[in-house]
């Protein structure tokens, strides 16, 4: 019988979340590293299996859209979590909420008075010629004046373990669904080391979401439903868990109706008023009155009741203006503008095609950047400079010089990397880092996150489409922390 | 509750009580075929007929072999009623209604629709051992009403997916009868001969009806069989307790507990009247293959009177 084998397992150089640069176990990973030493390559192999049909029988799949009946896939988890400890947590931690809350501000602002553009702190035709601001949001004022409520932002951590942030996704973030059933896998298949680790849990994700829901009313209990494309998107298995996990409707935009500028729902008992809607329908598609005429997804009308205040909506429409890759290049400054304060968790270093200076840098170093499009996303329109050919790299100056407003630049980022059963085998892998940010009455960081591991050697890129997995992710407490202990149980009776 | 979900949970429930009680159509017929005795030929062609899908299968295969008849109704692509097809858009409404139903039932619909959808084992137990594979999915739907009957609560939904299950029942009761109307028998004077009885045990057979037809009659006759499952006041799959079922949860939705407030208890109440009032003798003087094609007719209205009540078309 065989354990996992750890002797082969190399570092290449990278940052190794499990091990130190001299190849010691940190902290955080013994009773993990304890744990597998003593289990079976086989259990292993079974266990992974166990993971797989649980996903599938839950029905935590993503279709691709292909065939006819469309083909159901699962993101793989690996059952090696990814474990971060309660010290490294709880700076990503701070660095999220002054984030989130310089970037509300940020929101606010250029929907209202837009004194940063008046103060010349970012150029007023950078956000003029970013496709995701809405001249229709000017002058809106949500409820309780927050523009982003579900935030998914992702962090990755760079040669050194520093964590620095890679995208703020304040749009229609997803993956929640994943930290919370990856969870749920990972308790029933390592619940050992589990008991050693004090893991932080996230099981009250969905309690949470409802209260951030529920604050955006004034009402004592207000109807709350989750608006969804339909079965046919990728993301439907999220939609559908949310609702059932937070106890309210899960509607398609067919099931709502605008009435005397109220939000309806159809009902088997008539119209029923809808006070506040969780939107995982992207701004264009919401209002075929308002935004695109062809959306065949929305509510005619829904942006009108939004604006006059009779429903409310999150995340609120026109905030993706904040998560463009041009503005992300400010975000140090925004955070100095509205906070007074120095950014906690850096950006990547970013170039901006449309800075003169930057433009040359970009075009000198073409070969070693990664190039992107301010609104693309998926990686279109993206260029990788040490893998691309001459050949697309003068094709991608053309661009740039023909719009360079439309380009930034980046270093190629090392990604971190854990250790991740290929075959039953630890090798590294690398990871990117999604924590889900709730604010309501506060900024809320939810104790865990979504790991996205690139399961093909080498590779950099963790989406679910390009060969992506997934990890758990375990957030520890500090050594002086722990979690809350609840009074003492009255004994039970005995005879 | 929402109008969709409303129709989901109904469609969900029609879906799988049509795809068990096609799998015990089938499993019954296959027993049928193996008794049945030298010279005479095998009867897969009532059953299509009974399903109302003739057309249909003429239109793929050239004539009625067993294997045929059995992959055009479990597992035929193109025939909507297909166990599989049943199977695929249970679980396609079940998806639209997660929120609604308890993780063990989203779980056992999801592990039946990846047992149908497996070709590979699905033609392996379609040659090797037909009869399990077809044990295995009525088994399947069986559990899925008793993980109904034990998580979810008494509530709107339970009441649509009741409706949806006894009007679906109650149908393929009908069917069911009307399937021995199109079985061939030798000569007129076979009528009550053993191969007559055979037919009658098997179609009781089909419908889980043996044994509780047996507690209550001693014999076999046409005459007590149709009696039973037409008009028995306790057997679970008889037509009238069927609609009594039906009524009573549609009487549940709107609180209104005489007469109707609206079309569906209309329709249902006049329905279930007239059977109330008719007894066998009348059913067999008009003609049984006449009285169950009216009966399918207007328990097919029922169904049109609850969408457009309920679910808006």
């Amino acid at each position: 019988m065989s354990s996992v084998d750890f002797s082969q397992y190399q570092q290449n150089g990278f940052y190794d979340e499990m091990f130190d640069s001299d190849g010691t176990i940190r902290p955080a990973f013994r009773p993990l590293k304890e744990s597998l030493d003593t289990m079976s390559t086989r259990r292993l192999t079974q266990l992974q299996y166990a993971s797989d049909r649980a996903q599938r029988s839950i029905g935590m799949t993503f279709n691709v859209y292909s065939d006819d009946q469309g083909i159901e896939r699962i993101l793989p988890l690996d059952l090696i979590p990814r474990i971060i400890s309660g010290k490294d947590w709880n700076l990503a931690e701070r660095g999220l909420q002054q984030r989130i809350f310089a970037l509300n501000q940020f929101l606010d602002d250029i929907y209202n008075e837009q004194k940063i553009l008046k103060d010349k702190i970012i150029p007023e035709h950078l956000i003029r010629s970013c496709p995701s601001f809405l001249e229709q949001c000017i002058g809106v004022k949500p409820p309780k004046d927050i523009w982003c409520h579900i935030i998914g932002t992702d962090l990755i951590r760079d040669k050194d373990g520093e964590f620095r942030v890679l995208e703020d996704n304040l749009r229609c973030p997803s993956g929640v669904s994943y930290m919370l059933e990856n969870r749920e896998i990972l308790k029933r298949t390592l619940p050992d080391v589990f008991e050693k680790l004090m893991v932080r849990p996230v099981a009250d994700y969905a309690l949470r979401l409802r209260e951030t829901l529920e604050y955006l009313s004034d009402l004592p209990d207000p109807t709350i439903v989750v608006l969804t494309p339909g079965i046919y998107n990728s993301a439907y298995f999220e939609h559908s868990y949310l609702a059932q996990q937070m106890a309210v409707e899960l509607v398609e935009g067919t099931d709502l109706v605008v009435e005397n500028n109220f939000v309806c729902m159809r009902t088997t008992k008539g119209l029923e008023k809808v006070d506040v809607i969780y939107r995982r329908i992207d701004d264009d598609f919401l209002d075929p009155l308002n935004f695109r005429k062809d959306s065949v997804l929305g509510v005619p009308g829904l942006f009108d009741v939004y604006k006059s205040g009779n429903v409310a909506l999150a995340n609120a429409p026109g905030n993706g203006v904040a998560d463009d890759k041009a503005v992300y290049a400010y975000v140090p400054d925004i955070i100095k503008y509205y906070l007074g304060e120095d950014i906690i968790l850096k950006n990547i270093d970013t170039y901006l095609c449309s800075r003169d200076s930057d433009r040359k840098y970009v075009i000198d170093h073409i070969d070693e950047l990664v190039v992107k499009q301010t609104d693309g996303s998926g990686g279109y329109g993206m260029l990788i400079g040490p893998h691309s050919t001459q050949e697309e790299q003068k094709d991608f100056v053309k661009r740039i010089n023909a719009n360079p407003h439309k380009y930034i630049a980046q270093p190629v980022i090392n990604l971190s990397r854990v250790p991740t059963l290929i075959d039953g085998i630890p090798e590294g892998r690398h990871v990117d880092l999604r924590p889900y940010i709730l604010y309501g009455s506060e900024v809320k960081i939810i104790p865990g996150a979504l790991t996205r591991v690139a399961l093909k050697r080498g590779s950099l890129v963790v989406n679910s489409s390009q060969g992506g997995g997934s990890k758990d992710t375990w957030v520890l407490y500090e050594e002086n922390e722990g979690p809350p202990m609840s009074s003492m149980m009255q004994q039970q009776n005995i005879t | 509750m929402l109008s969709r979900t409303a129709k989901s949970i109904y469609w969900m429930s029609r879906y799988v009580e049509r795809a068990e009680n096609y799998a015990r159509f089938i499993d019954v017929n296959y027993n049928l075929s193996l008794e049945i005795g030298p010279g005479v030929p095998e009867q897969w062609k009532p059953l299509i007929l009974a399903t109302g899908d003739w057309d249909l299968y003429q239109e793929h295969f050239q004539s009625v072999t067993k294997s045929d008849v059995i992959y055009f109704l479990s597992f035929h692509k193109e025939n909507p009623n297909s166990i599989k097809n049943c199977l695929i858009k249970a679980r396609e409404n079940a998806r639209q209604i997660r929120p609604e139903i308890t993780k063990e039932l989203w779980e056992q619909i999801n592990a039946l629709y990846y047992y149908i959808t497996d070709e590979n084992q699905i033609k392996i137990l379609l040659e090797e051992e037909p009869r399990n594979l077809f044990a295995e999915i009525k088994k399947g739907c069986q559990l899925l009403y008793g993980i109904f009957d034990a998580t979810v609560s008494r509530n709107e939904g339970w009441n649509f997916r009741t409706i949806g299950q006894y009007i679906e029942r109650a149908d393929k009761t009908l069917r069911v009868l009307d399937v021995k109307y199109h079985i061939l028998l030798p000569s007129t004077k076979a009528v009550g001969s053993t191969v007559d009885l055979v037919q009658w045990a098997s179609l009781l057979k089909s419908v889980s009806a043996y044994d509780m037809y047996r507690k209550k009659n001693g014999t076999l006759n046409t005459r007590s069989i149709v009696d039973f499952l037409l008009f028995d006041r306790h057997f679970a799959r008889s037509v009238f307790y069927c609609l009594i079922e039906a009524q009573v949860a549609l009487h549940e939705i709107s609180g209104n507990r005489t007469g109707y407030v609206n079309e569906a208890e209309r329709r249902l109440g006049a329905l279930k009247s007239m059977l109330e009032f008719t007894n066998i003798d009348a059913v067999l003087t008009r003609g049984l293959h006449e009285f169950i094609d009216d009966l399918q007719r207007d328990i097919n209205s029922v169904s049109d009177a609850v969408q457009e009540t309920f679910f808006f078309g």
